[in-house]
């Protein structure tokens, strides 16, 4: 038999998605890497530095500070919004006039703007006037997001989480819903506890979509820049000056596109790597089934 | 064990049922003896599923009551009923081992360790799943994780019933027979009560001792499947159960006989009490019908071969009647009379047997 039929026509046909790719993804991220070896002082004119960069960024204790309140900042908001979206879904019911309420409810942070949402936390909690600010202080709390680093992480991480937990709730709610009712009353006639079903029926049928809930809000904090820059632009100090912050600072502020370029590269490769890591761990041991 | 009773029952969805319709079961009064094995039988839609969710607590019924041994269970919760159920989707816990499947009832229930494992391996032994008590349940055949459902049931010593709703939807048409007839050999090993929903008449008839049958919500015959077979008790009974179904035609009666287009025909059931005002039928399995010298004059329309024997589709105006004859019988091509077997033929006034 003629194993191989071979249609230079076919290659017409994948040009479209080869030609949106490439403007899209491949050119821009070979400009960045173009950047990253080497060195300019305007005028178009440009130096080959090697990896001089790349051992910069990597042995800046700046870049390590950004990447650590990084790493800290997503850490927490996925400890928070996970078994927060998880513990919402399984409160929102599950049949009757009221989930296309809940729902409504639940989908409309996620509809807002990101910098509209930076803006409303902004005045929402300032002190002096903002409500949460002024409710805070009422009750004898000391709290000013713009001068405490505790408080400006506070609000950082709460703002994130209201934003944001709706995506994992309407997540689990889906694999909630797709769960036939025979299993609840196989569960309910097999004597388990409401725990058990929770752990035996509705988190492994929850899996896949949590999974995916975990990756989309992993790649999404990691990147989070608005938000942050439109509350408290990284303030006060540096102590919520996350990594895309940092990155903007030295690439638009400073201007250095060698040091920015490379700083990116790696940025992308530790995002690239975390994101291989969550879902090999998450789906692990489900080729058996 | 028990004896499960079954109340002036009466059952509907909706908060204010009204009329006749809004009605999902229509009182019924049913009685299942310990130890029996049980089919119901019906047509999608026909209240089956509800019933068998009322015997288990899944559903309360509107009215009446669900006695247990005569004692009332109505508002006792499922688990505390001692019911096993198996499921039309196998449901089987995809993160356990097969063990654990089987397990999971006992170890709910605080049975001790050593007990738990003498029980799951005699269990496992069998359905034939010893040999895969290791494996991770989610990747069993359907047949395989329906035996598990199963299982669950069968590993607790206080079952009162296992119920089956439709088992088999799922599984692969060969290894059908293979699971019913395990589950027949199960039911003569253990003595359990078992109900078994079904629309396929096959299986509610190979399986069960007793076939209730069901339509649009009450319950219109109770009997073994040659009762069912011979002696319908309501013409719903007589077309669906048998392959043609039985034969329903319009008549009238006079003098204890069915009057058939002017032919007199005898029938089994003469009726002793007037049923004017009533819709009159004369119902015939095709079995009991041959082709005769006299009788009632028909055109023979089709005649298909089903091996052991030959289904004759005739017409008399525009009632169809089928009639089953012998692979060898010469079918007249025209001027062809059909008589109607005396025993069997019934008059049936708005659709129940009269009497």
């Amino acid at each position: 038999m003629d194993a191989k039929t071979d249609n230079p026509r076919g290659w017409l046909y994948v040009l479209p998605v080869v030609v949106l790719v490439a403007f899209n993804a491949v050119i821009p991220l070979m400009a960045v890497v173009n950047y990253s070896v080497q060195e300019t002082f305007g005028n178009n004119v440009f130096f080959f530095e090697g990896v001089k960069w790349f051992e910069q960024v990597l042995h800046s204790e700046r870049f390590h500070a950004s990447l650590l309140r990084q790493l800290a900042f997503t850490g927490i908001i996925l400890a928070i919004e996970v078994p927060l979206g998880v513990a919402i879904a399984l409160a929102m019911p599950r049949r009757g006039p009221w989930v296309s309420v809940c729902l409504v409810l639940m989908a409309l942070p996620l509809l807002i703007p990101w910098n509209v949402v930076g803006a409303m936390w902004n005045i929402f909690a300032l002190p002096d006037i903002g409500m949460l600010g002024r409710m805070l202080n009422g009750l004898g709390l000391s709290y000013n997001y713009t001068q405490q680093p505790i408080a400006a992480w506070a609000t950082l991480i709460a703002m994130d989480v209201w934003h944001w937990t709706s995506l994992v709730v309407l997540l689990a709610y889906a694999g909630l819903s797709s769960i036939p009712d025979a299993y609840y009353q196989a569960a309910k006639i097999d004597g388990a506890s409401s725990w058990a079903v929770f752990r035996y029926i509705q988190l492994p049928k929850m899996k896949r979509v949590l999974t995916i809930a975990v990756l989309l809000r992993f790649m999404d904090s990691f990147n989070i820049y608005t938000e942050p820059f439109v509350l408290t632009g990284g303030g006060p100090g540096n102590s919520t000056t996350l990594l895309s912050i940092d990155l903007v600072k030295i690439a638009l502020g400073q201007f250095d596109l060698g040091p920015a370029a490379a700083m990116s590269i790696i940025y992308f490769l530790i995002i690239l790597a975390l994101s291989w890591i969550f879902y090999t761990v998450m789906t692990r041991g489900e080729g058996q089934s | 064990m028990a004896r499960i009773t079954l109340q002036g029952l009466r059952h509907s969805y909706l908060a204010n049922p009204q009329s006749e319709q809004d009605w999902a079961l229509k009182r019924l009064d049913i009685e299942w003896e310990d130890g029996g094995a049980y089919a119901l039988l019906g047509p999608s839609g026909c209240g089956k599923t509800s019933l068998l969710n009322i015997i288990s607590g899944l559903v309360r019924p509107t009215e009446g009551q669900v006695l247990f041994d005569g004692i009332d269970l109505t508002d006792v919760p499922t688990d505390r009923r001692h019911i096993a159920q198996v499921f039309q989707f196998p449901v089987v816990y995809d993160t356990m081992s097969v063990y654990d499947n089987l397990a999971f009832p006992l170890r709910n229930r605080g049975v001790p360790a050593p007990e738990v494992d003498a029980t799951v391996r005699a269990i496992a032994r069998m359905l034939d799943l010893e040999d895969m008590l290791r494996a991770r349940a989610a990747g069993l055949t359907a047949d395989g994780k329906q035996k598990i459902s199963l299982g669950r049931g069968l590993v607790r010593a206080d079952v009162n019933a296992i119920m089956f709703d439709e088992p088999l939807t799922v599984i692969d048409p060969h290894l059908k027979w293979q699971l019913r007839s395990k589950l027949k050999e199960l039911h003569q090993r253990i003595a359990r009560t078992m109900i078994y929903v079904t629309h396929d008449q096959t299986e509610a008839l190979t399986f069960a001792d007793k076939v209730v049958v069901m339509h649009e919500g009450t319950v219109v015959q109770i009997g073994t499947p040659i009762e069912l077979f011979e002696r319908p008790r309501h013409t719903f009974v007589g077309h669906f159960i048998g392959s043609p179904g039985m034969n329903v035609l319009p008549c009238t009666v006079d003098g204890g006989k069915a009057i058939l287009d002017g032919q007199r025909v005898t029938v089994q059931n003469p009726p002793t009490t007037a049923l004017d005002g009533k819709r009159i039928e004369l119902g015939v399995r095709p079995e009991f019908i041959g082709f005769a010298s006299d009788g009632l004059p028909v055109t023979v329309v089709k005649v298909s071969d089903a091996g052991r024997y030959r289904i004759v589709e005739t017409r008399h105006g525009t009632d169809r009647i089928n009639l089953l004859v012998d692979p060898d019988a010469v079918v007249p091509s025209d001027g062809a009379r059909l008589r109607f077997d005396p025993a069997y033929a019934r008059l049936y006034a708005d659709g129940w047997l009269a009497e």
